[in-house]
């Protein structure tokens, strides 16, 4: 179902032309604009595919392209992932069911000579730190090229409904939905070569040049040479064991704000929300103005995670916060039904009896996120396992460097934070690049302590004490 | 399907919790091996969703820190992608 109410999103901006797109042969009606998922999803298709072998059902889970849960066959060609790529006119579109074999009346493609772009900063990944840093290094006097596996840019910024913290340059006050505007139309002004739907596969060195080796929707291979590289590939949702938790209906909660928030598809009418982090508490809340009921929200930790204000807001619509609570099971035929929780003791076992039944068709998860290394620590970046980030991290000096020289990293795959600490980590990754690449006078080394003296502003609250601790760990110099 | 609640932790292989528990009771604690035996972390996903799972999982039962678990090599391509775009075919002459 798609929503057409909503107090802060206009939807209908964002849907283009009607078009028509076959699912296992039946006719979808969809908007040129929304991905695949999100078509199929608004017209109540719920399950994507059955897994390779026990043939369990699969939904969503990320929603941003990272995982495999939505990976269906379009057009003949298996594996694509239809959480990133956009409708077309007559589009076949099939679930896969057992291991999926490319079609053998098809003619492998011709050989084609890659699209090269050079630059002098080559920035992966579309996000706030990503925009930010491409903005910076461009001011900075660089020739920048972004790109993004997405089909916006924006990042996470896109589903953010609620107003940021901060001072006045760092946006507070503003919806994250208007700060990607905002750089978006930054981004315009310079001269930023954007490659949208186009991902990272790789990236690779000859001497002190960088090679980026992108696909462009799935079809086409873009080579981006760079004298420096900044990797602003974001996080992934986490995943926890519990019974079924691969059912349909089990989603990252950053996969239900793309449903609601970014294409205006009803997530589902009843939630239960595992985790009472800032990401769960405003979850709920976007639920909410999207007109959809939150049943409970539960926490295993004993005190709520997330910002006071955040817990009140969601208190005050009479959503219950269960500490001490866990998952234990979804139960349902083909998709969630109802969701089975129980109570911890203070070792962390479920005590015997407590257990409840929520009837829900929708388990969030907001159990946290992990920064999004692979590029890095393919190209041979030293990594370090720092809880307060997130998980494994990249080693990197106060410019955000990291310990191969010419690649830099900002946003939360440098470390789960939040935006506002993305864009500034952004902005002097870009700058810092650009004096690496050897096109930015001296001057800017004033810019990047200008934005070093911000962030420690921003970080010297309660709860940047933790992110504090975990720099300590790989910020070298 | 519902009554047998199995755990899943690499979606794109289908592997459980209890056959990952299984192997590491047998003394395979390292992912490296886990994933050469198991298969987990190499489908589509290349492990995004399995190995912090993984991670914890081997924590809690041998009793190693996290930092001290190895991750295994990442390697290219780290997203997945149509052969035919990386090898085309050739003309003949």
């Amino acid at each position: 179902m798609r929503l057409s109410e909503h107090p802060i999103l206009n939807f209908e901006r964002i849907r283009g032309k009607e078009v028509t797109i076959y699912f296992e042969g039946k006719p979808i009606k969809a908007h040129e604009g929304e991905t695949i998922a999100m078509a199929l999803y608004a017209a109540g298709v719920k399950t994507f595919q059955h897994s390779i072998e026990k043939h369990r059902p699969r939904g969503l889970f990320c929603a941003i392209g990272k995982c495999s849960s939505c990976l269906m066959k379009v057009n003949g060609i298996p594996n694509v992932r239809t959480c990133i790529t956009l409708v077309e006119e007559g589009m076949q579109i099939e679930r896969q069911k057992e291991k999926p074999m490319l079609p053998k009346t098809m003619k492998p493609p011709k050989w084609k000579e890659p699209q090269r772009i050079e630059a002098d900063v080559v920035v992966i990944g579309g996000g706030p730190a990503g925009m930010m840093a491409a903005i910076n290094a461009s001011d900075a006097g660089a020739k920048v090229v972004l790109l993004d596996e997405n089909p916006m840019l924006g990042g996470q910024l896109v589903k953010q409904t609620h107003k940021f913290f901060g001072k006045r340059e760092q946006f507070a006050g503003v919806r994250g939905i208007k700060i990607a505007e905002i750089l978006q139309e930054e981004l315009k002004k310079r001269n930023v070569e954007i490659f949208l739907e186009t991902s990272a596969l790789m990236l690779l060195q000859n001497g002190e040049e960088k090679l980026v080796v992108g696909v462009k929707k799935n079809k086409e291979l873009v080579e981006f040479k760079g004298k420096t590289v900044v990797v602003a590939t974001g996080a992934m949702e986490r995943m926890i064991p519990f019974e079924n938790n691969d059912l349909p209906g089990v989603y990252g909660a950053g996969a239900i704000q793309t449903l609601m928030n970014t294409y205006g598809v009803k997530p589902g009418d009843r939630v239960l929300i595992v985790g009472a982090g800032n990401v769960g508490l405003i979850l709920a809340y976007q639920l909410y103005q999207a007109g959809v009921k939150v049943e409970a929200i539960v926490e295993a930790m004993p005190k709520i995670g997330g910002y006071f204000v955040h817990a009140a807001k969601v208190r005050r619509l009479g959503i219950p916060i269960l500490t001490r609570h866990t998952i234990l099971r979804a139960e349902g035929n083909e998709k969630v039904e109802r969701a089975i929780v129980a109570q911890l003791d203070e070792k962390w076992n479920v005590i015997p009896g407590t257990e409840k039944v929520f009837d829900v068709d929708v388990i969030a998860l907001a159990v946290g996120l992990r920064p999004s290394i692979e590029l890095l620590h393919q190209v041979g970046c030293q990594i370090k396992y720092v809880p307060e980030l997130g998980g494994h991290v990249v080693i990197r000096d106060s410019r955000m460097e990291t310990t191969v020289k010419g690649i830099f990293v900002a946003g939360d795959s440098a470390g789960i934070e939040e935006a506002t600490t993305a864009m500034l980590e952004g902005k002097i990754a870009g700058i810092g690049a650009a004096l690496i690449a050897g096109v930015a006078s001296s001057e800017w080394l004033k810019k990047i302590e200008e934005a070093q003296k911000e962030l420690e502003v921003f970080r010297s609250g309660p709860f940047g004490r933790k992110v504090l601790e975990g720099l300590k760990k790989v910020v070298v110099k | 399907m519902s009554e047998k609640g199995e755990k899943i932790i690499c979606r794109c292989n289908d592997v459980t919790l209890e056959e990952i528990e299984a192997l590491i009771d047998q003394g395979v604690t390292d992912i490296e091996t886990i994933k050469r035996l198991l298969r987990v972390g190499m489908g589509p996903c290349q492990g995004r969703t399995c190995i912090p799972m993984i991670i914890s999982i081997i924590a809690r039962k041998t009793g190693k820190k996290p930092d001290e678990i190895k991750l295994p090599t990442t390697r290219i391509p780290v997203r997945p992608v149509p052969a035919g775009v990386l090898v085309g075919e050739m003309d003949e002459e």
